[in-house]
């Protein structure tokens, strides 16, 4: 087992009250793991209380990338939140606190 | 083959602006860009403009264009910003009134005007994106409705020798495309060259994001320098060949992982990237790392436009009332969660009438909620939260009054307490057929 920041990177974007956050593996090897591991499924569980909508998973071979976007997610809308982080700037760090199986080389 | 550099010389209204002089300075630039207009931005602008009619435009205005004129009028560097913000005329004139003051009276100031749409979104009663309702529903809470208008304009009012370009609502990598639009005589349906440049603007765009700020990870993300935090610069070829770079000695860093981190802010579905110009199409981007500090992106494209511009409402929401206090050493956990349970309490006793409440401690659980924040360690020191919103102003304040109140009326110890009661003026969406927004552009000086 091993954190998902060992093998990716990851930012939060905003709008409205959508939250975007890349999940980006810092080796092309490794995204196979993201593929399989980080699914939408996974990432709404790990976001309940904070993401009332759905998540959508997007899929960038390229660069290696998912783009995960959450709808619901920021307090009724960056402009209107009564949250500290009313952008969900820090979101990206608590993903990349995800368990994931494999061991990194 | 034909290359323009173009710097980004801020990423938001309130940016540094040290980097924007080293960019003009040192950075060997043919264009400079300011992208300064967030979402709500604009509204609050129009605001401002309704108590001033010669104000509503970037408050930062007249600070940069002191900083940089100097320098971009003896290089020629070509100046395009959205510092307009709801009135562009009166910050068009107001910087040719600082370029006088310089010296530099010759300079030609175009002002890009148009994205004020809200008397024909008022006409179609267009529905609202966000939440169920139509423009009129909003009744007297509505304050601004600005379409988010393509590179044309600007790209017209550089042709037209304009020195410096300033625009209200664009989109923000259009800030970008209208330089190399002018520059190269790209076609405005040619989509391929139109979505790698809008590529180009939109890793720009947010100035030090692309350089190593908003990245940094110390021992897994580390940036050199970051105190110096220089700004990019996009090197741009006349068939969209891009690579990102900064001024050479500047901090931070451009590597494929910041570009790469970049690309995806703020995007939805990555092969429908829309904009004013273009559909522009990022899932065959390449991002190659070609020297220290300088990466190559190649392959955005792009489809036709779409029959309609995004338009940001302004409109009145709602209150906003806060309260905080801190609780340190043994058992401040328990404190901080007791002070919650009073305040919670208070609220409803008294009466306070809220649609909403959040009840937080600031150090465990108030950025992620408590499910993510369940095994966290117990800290130090925690900070007690309450906000709520209201209907009212009033309303609001009574909120941080049940905060500040257990200083004498609350578990031991409490310290630090804060309190504030704010209007809320948000944000909402709506699409307008394009045909009925109108830009044009005037000049001013020179």
């Amino acid at each position: 087992m091993t954190k998902l920041r060992e093998i990716a990177q990851s930012r939060t974007g905003d709008k409205g009250n959508t939250s975007n956050i890349s999940v980006i593996a810092y080796h092309e090897k490794h995204y196979p793991l993201l593929l399989e591991q980080v699914t939408p499924e996974r990432v709404k569980a790990h976001f309940a209380g904070v993401v009332e909508g759905e998540v959508v998973r997007y899929e960038l071979p390229s660069i290696s990338a998912l783009n995960f976007v959450m709808t619901g997610a920021l307090g009724g809308g960056v402009t209107r939140s009564l949250a500290l982080d009313a952008h969900g700037k820090s979101l990206s760090s608590a993903l990349l606190d995800l368990e994931i199986e494999a061991v990194p080389d | 083959m034909r290359t323009i550099r173009i710097g980004s010389g801020a990423g938001y209204s309130g940016d540094r602006i040290e980097p924007a002089v080293e960019l003009a300075e040192k950075g060997d630039i043919q264009y400079l860009v300011f992208e300064c207009l967030g979402e709500r931005t604009v509204a609050l602008a129009q605001q401002a403009r309704m108590k001033n009619p010669d104000g509503g435009y970037d408050p930062l205005l007249e600070e940069r264009m002191r900083a940089v004129l100097p320098l971009c009028a003896a290089r020629g560097i070509r100046i395009v910003t959205n510092m307009g913000a709801a009135n562009p005329l009166a910050a068009a004139r107001k910087t040719a009134e600082i370029a006088k003051s310089l010296g530099l009276s010759s300079l030609r100031i175009a002002a890009v005007i148009g994205d004020d749409v809200l008397d024909a979104c008022k006409d179609g009663d267009l529905p609202i994106m966000e939440f169920d309702g139509t423009i009129k529903q909003l009744g007297n809470r509505l304050l601004s409705a600005n379409a988010y208008l393509g590179a044309g304009p600007m790209a017209q009012a550089l042709e037209g020798g304009a020195d410096i370009v300033i625009t209200g609502r664009a989109s923000d990598p259009a800030l970008f495309l209208a330089p190399m639009i002018h520059a190269f005589g790209w076609a405005m349906d040619d989509w391929n060259l139109l979505g790698q440049g809008t590529v180009a603007g939109h890793l720009l765009e947010c100035a030090g994001q692309i350089t190593g700020g908003y990245f940094a990870d110390p021992g897994f993300k580390d940036i050199p320098d970051l105190a110096r935090l220089g700004f990019p610069i996009g090197e741009v070829g006349e068939d969209g060949s891009l690579v990102i770079t900064k001024v050479e000695g500047s901090g931070g860093a451009v590597t494929a992982r910041t570009c790469k981190e970049q690309l995806l802010y703020e995007v939805h579905d990555p092969a429908r990237y829309v904009q004013p110009d273009v559909v522009a199409d990022f899932p065959q981007v390449k991002v190659e790392e070609i020297a220290k500090d300088r990466v190559r992106v190649s392959g955005g494209r792009g489809s036709r436009r779409t029959p309609t511009l995004k338009v940001s409402v302004g409109y009145v929401d709602s209150f906003i009332g806060e309260g905080q206090i801190s609780y340190a050493g043994p058992g401040a956990l328990a404190r901080g969660k007791l002070a919650l349970e009073i305040v919670r309490e208070r609220l409803r006793l008294t009466g306070v009438v809220s649609s909403e409440l959040r009840f937080e401690l600031i150090g465990v659980d108030s950025l992620h909620g408590a499910q993510l924040s369940a095994h966290a360690n117990e800290p130090y020191e925690v900070r007690v939260r309450v906000a709520g919103r209201t209907e009212n102003r009033s309303e609001a304040v009574r909120i941080g009054n049940e905060v500040e109140t257990l200083y004498t009326n609350g578990p031991a110890a409490g310290g630090g307490a804060f309190k504030s009661a704010r209007d809320v003026v948000a944000v909402a969406s709506v699409l307008l057929p394009r045909e009925l927004a109108k830009p044009s552009i005037q000049f001013v000086g020179g």
